[in-house]
């Protein structure tokens, strides 16, 4: 099988991108099909990878390598672990289901999804994704930051022209700024380790596989550990430099949240993990104890935030503080355990939150407000929505039967065996979360339907249901059959502890 | 049929969950064939149940009917079922009730098939609780159990339900947020959530965890666990989400509920508790006999004092779920005697007959609030010669629950006073004083059912009840074939128990 998927796979959205803003602006259905298109062809890719990903073998397959750039070592090096590939098949469900629930309505009364521009959204959307796409597959360490980017810049853009009126401006620019700041943090780190290898073997090289060999001595691991992890790890929202994606969250459009929460967080946590804990093993160590305070932070802190906002966005985007918490904990427990919960949650995260930001901007399209007091009764309108909200609140709980508890199960296994103390206060937050997810799909869904809303308020479209079934079944699925994904991230997860020594 | 004699649990476990998904497809206006499929599909486990009870060996030790499967390899855990002679008949309560407790909602015509639905997916949830033999397994559908009943009480519950639905999510989550812990706990230090292992190796743990001593960290998920199933049994202080739930909840809610939920957490006591932990059991018997007694004296005290009929009732449960926690008690001190087996026999069968009894109860409060629209006491009264049928059945399923000689709940509740009297005699003394407090809050127990007798049906005949278009309608027939195989089970236990208590009699003495 010679077919370089993974090329494919990261440059089928870029491509698609180009061709969409090829296309007269008028042509706005044919617009949206395109995207749909190529999104489905995305989505089959990632299948398919993620389905002939040889668990038995395990390490890295797929795997791509052309030279880029010789002089300084830097290549278009590709391939997918245990790690990644989950992370590469939710990239292409986001993807997808992104493009389903923007298509919206253009009934003037409904207006939902993207009305404004749909061909530039949709060009800038693709871009992002494609850059997340060359995130999780890159090998070489100069790839994986040039799609980083590739990945954070568009979001200016999309929110800042297609976000909410009120905030967006400033949302933009924070997390502009924030996740700059971070992303140069770490680049100083990977410049200092380039250039240590250098100096170490004489090779100048940006993979990572060779890096991983580059005998790092400790001191230099321990000092660069902290600004290498914590640069990327902004990205995945962990306190106390959370602060920019609550915010950004509320700001983006529907669709450009359902990527910052289900991918874009992400791939800050996978990045810390593949350059910070991969290639700083020793560093890794030393500093395990302040993430994992931090991560213990942000689970409970996140969710007491959540439990007291009025705002469905604001809501979601604390409660995705807490969850992304839980995935910082898992990392930071550098076991078995403890890093398998952490790629599962991962997944499992993504496609909740996805969901969540799914059906909150459906119920805003047609209600006009996300104000949690100002709703109600919107299970009798839109049941569809309903019930996904529902399963979707259910994962976040970690209700059992559902993936939250696949994916949250072990990494407080994995922090038993690391620190008790910690998995007991993190416990917390579960009961936490049962509170505010069972009051607001109270409130929202069941309470009588206000005064305001009688009239105007209809049901979702076909293709916003196809996107809530194609996401429910994922998070059911996993939650049911652990071993759909489980067995795979451990072979990613060996990988790890082999880098760590086998602790 | 060779799949399902192969399959025998599972499929009972697993048969409503299905049904309930094809549900997912039937049309969404017809009421009652939605009825008519929930009740079809809910009598499935119940005949396989019949078919496991036959064929059940009760002189075999062990588990009998095993199956395995792998669910979560990655943390050592599989889908282990199996009964023994204390599940089975939790698994045979639960299946029997369900049907009925279906039968019962036969009036509610609103969104019927998500309410069968989730009936359905309850069934799955208690009967996976009674039939796990993995830990992991036994937590999950503990906890999953909790959603169909959330939202049966928060969609279809009366007045105050948001406010009754919420606080029993929360107080079962955070009861069960220790439980939690201490599985996980376990599941690190023996990388296996099996119990039969888990049981063989944490009672003989005897290594730090964590720099901290053994001895503690099982003193504290002994606790743990307690306090997870106390809160659903529920004993004494942790019972305030109860009389608000059962009130609140629809009537046949407030049957499982009462009949079925509650004995989770009895069912956790012994199955998890007193074998994981027979040292801390011992040593802390006191204070759970205390527990439970305060249980027995409020339950029938606020019992007393209720004015709302279904509070009454719902405050009983507190009352008589006190003399399952007291058998155990008293067995928890000395067990491997004679006088703990018999406490422990009627624990169990006292956990079957308020299966039995506290559905019978709540589904006849439900039988004259859908007619009058209040549950207010002082609003009946005198109803007896309006509704002769119902008082007959009311009296029969009261005297029941009082532990009348002749019906049911006497000889399980004997067998516990006779066993934890026997305790205090031969072992320790300070129990008999327990069972002689326990004894004053029977009294009382007869005190608030003879109350809710008379305040319903005796006394002055309050005529608004007797003409015009509020005039009381005579239980119907659909209601009385509710009732009558819960009243020829009471009877049946009342007069022959030794069908029933062979066989757990049999699972006592091989399992403590």
């Amino acid at each position: 099988m010679n077919f370089p998927v993974l090329s494919a796979i990261t440059f089928t959205p870029m491509v698609a991108a180009l061709i969409i803003l090829m296309m007269p602006s008028h042509r706005r259905n044919e617009t949206r099909a395109v995207a749909l298109a190529s999104a489905t062809f995305a989505l089959l890719l990632s299948l398919w990878v993620y389905f002939s990903y040889d668990q038995s073998l395990g390490g890295y397959q797929f795997v791509e390598k052309y030279n880029w750039l010789p002089a300084l070592g830097i290549s278009l090096h590709f391939g997918v672990d245990g790690m990644s590939a989950p992370l590469v098949l939710l990239t292409g469900v986001v993807m997808f289901t992104g493009v389903l629930i923007s298509w919206g309505d253009e009934d003037p009364h409904v207006k939902a999804g993207i009305q404004d521009r749909p061909r530039e959204f949709f060009a800038f959307l693709f871009l992002l994704a494609g850059g997340v796409f060359g995130v999780f597959v890159s090998l070489d360490l100069f790839m994986l930051f040039f799609f980083y980017e590739i990945a954070v810049f568009p979001m200016y853009l999309l929110i800042a022209i297609w976000g909410w009126v009120v905030t967006r401006e400033y949302a933009a620019m924070k997390l502009t700024l924030y996740l700059f700041v971070g992303s140069v943090v770490s680049l100083v780190g990977v410049l200092v380790m380039y250039w240590t290898q250098y100096k170490n073997t004489g090779i100048l090289s940006f993979d990572m596989l060779v890096m991983e060999n580059a005998g790092f001595s400790q001191a230099l691991q321990i000092a660069w550990f902290l600004p290498v992890f914590l640069g990327f790890a902004v990205l995945g929202g962990i306190w106390p430099f959370h602060n920019w994606s609550p915010d950004g969250h509320v700001a983006a459009p529907t669709a450009v949240s359902m990527f910052h929460a289900g991918v874009l967080m992400k791939l800050g946590a996978f990045a810390a993990l593949r350059v910070g804990i991969m290639l700083l093993p020793e560093g890794a160590k030393y500093w395990s104890w302040l993430i994992m305070t931090f991560a213990g932070i942000a689970v409970v802190y996140g969710a007491y935030i959540a439990f007291v906002q009025t705002d469905m966005k604001y809501m979601i985007g604390f409660s995705s503080v807490s969850h992304m918490g839980l995935v910082m904990l898992g990392l930071s427990t550098l076991n078995r355990d403890g890093l398998t919960g952490a790629g599962v949650q991962m997944f499992s995260h993504g496609v909740m939150t996805a969901l969540f930001f799914a059906v909150t901007g459906m119920i805003y399209d047609r209600a006009h407000t996300r104000m949690i007091p100002e709703l109600g009764g919107m299970m009798k309108i839109m049941p569809f929505a309903g019930v996904g909200f529902i399963i979707g609140g259910l994962v976040s709980m970690g209700m059992p039967g559902f993936s939250g508890f696949v994916a949250e199960f072990p990494i407080f296994m994995g922090v038993w065996q690391k620190q008790w103390l910690v998995a007991v206060i993190a416990s917390i937050s579960i009961v936490i979360t049962a509170a505010y997810i069972m009051t607001n799909i109270r409130k929202v869904f069941f309470a009588e339907l206000p005064e305001k809303l009688h009239g105007h308020v209809g049901d979702i479209t076909v293709l916003d249901k196809i996107a809530i079934v194609t996401l429910c079944i994922l998070m059911v699925g996993l939650g049911l059959f652990p071993g759909l994904m489980v067995p795979m991230v451990q072979t990613g997860v060996e990988n790890i502890l082999r880098l760590l020594g086998g602790a | 049929m060779d799949f399902i004699s192969t399959h025998l649990l599972s499929t009972i476990l697993f048969f409503p969950a299905l049904a309930a998904l094809v549900m997912l497809f039937l049309p969404k206006d017809e009421a009652k064939l939605h009825k008519w499929f929930a009740l079809a599909a809910s009598l499935v486990p119940f005949v396989l149940s019949l078919v496991l009870w036959f064929n059940f060996d009760p002189s075999q030790p062990g588990y009998q009917f095993e199956e395995m499967y792998t669910w979560y390899a990655a943390i050592g855990s599989s889908l282990h079922l199996g009964v023994d002679g204390l599940s089975l008949s939790m698994v045979l309560l639960t299946t029997l009730l369900t049907p009925i407790a279906i039968l019962a909602s036969f009036s509610i015509n609103d969104r019927t098939k998500a309410y069968m639905m989730l009936f359905l997916f309850l069934e799955t949830g208690m009967l996976g609780v009674f039939m796990a033999l993995d830990l992991l397994i036994f937590f999950v559908f503990w906890e999953v159990g909790l959603v169909p009943m959330y939202f049966l009480i928060n969609q279809w519950g009366s007045a105050n339900r948001n406010y009754a639905s919420l606080k029993f999510m929360i107080y079962t989550m955070g009861g069960s947020l220790g439980l939690l812990l201490a599985v996980q706990l376990l599941g690190v230090l023996f990388k296996t959530y099996d119990l039969q292992t888990i049981t063989e190796q944490w009672s003989a743990y005897t290594a730090p965890i964590g720099g901290i001593p053994a001895s503690t960290f099982k003193t504290v998920a002994f606790w743990a666990f307690v306090i997870a199933f106390a809160v659903k049994v529920p004993l004494w202080p942790f019972h305030t989400w109860l009389p608000d739930a059962h009130t609140e909840a629809p009537t046949a809610g407030s049957m499982i509920l009462a009949g079925v939920l509650l004995k989770l957490g009895a069912y956790g006591f012994l199955r998890l508790v007193l074998p994981l932990y027979p040292a801390e059991a011992k040593y802390f018997a006191g204070a759970l006999a205390f527990l439970a007694v305060a249980a027995i004296v409020f339950g029938a005290f606020g019992s007393y004092a209720q004015t709302d009929f279904k509070r009454l009732v719902a405050y009983s449960s507190v009352n008589h779920m006190g003399f399952v926690v007291l058998g155990i008690a008293a067995a928890a001190y000395a067990a491997g005697t004679a006088d703990a087996r018999i406490a422990l026999n009627g624990a169990i069968l006292q956990m079957f007959n308020h299966g039995l009894s506290a559905a019978g109860m709540f589904f006849l409060v439900g039988v004259i609030y859908e007619r009058t629209h209040t549950r207010n006491l002082e609003e009946f009264g005198g109803l007896f010669p309006l509704v002769p049928v119902y008082g007959g059945i009311l009296i029969f399923t009261s005297m029941a629950s009082l532990g009348l000689p002749g019906l049911n709940g006497f000889i399980s509740e004997f067998l516990v006073v006779r066993g934890s009297f026997g305790v205090g005699v031969n072992s320790v003394p300070v129990m008999a004083v327990y069972t002689a407090v326990a004894m004053l809050g029977l009294l009382f127990t007869g005190a608030y059912i003879l109350k809710g007798i008379k305040k319903v049906l005796h006394g002055p005949m309050n005529e608004h009840w007797a003409h015009g278009e509020h005039k009381l309608t005579e239980i119907n027939t659909r209601e009385i074939i509710v009732m009558v195989p819960l009243m020829v089970l009471i009877l049946w236990i009342g007069l022959y128990p030794s069908w029933i208590l062979d066989v757990i009699n049999k699972a006592v003495v091989m399992l403590f």
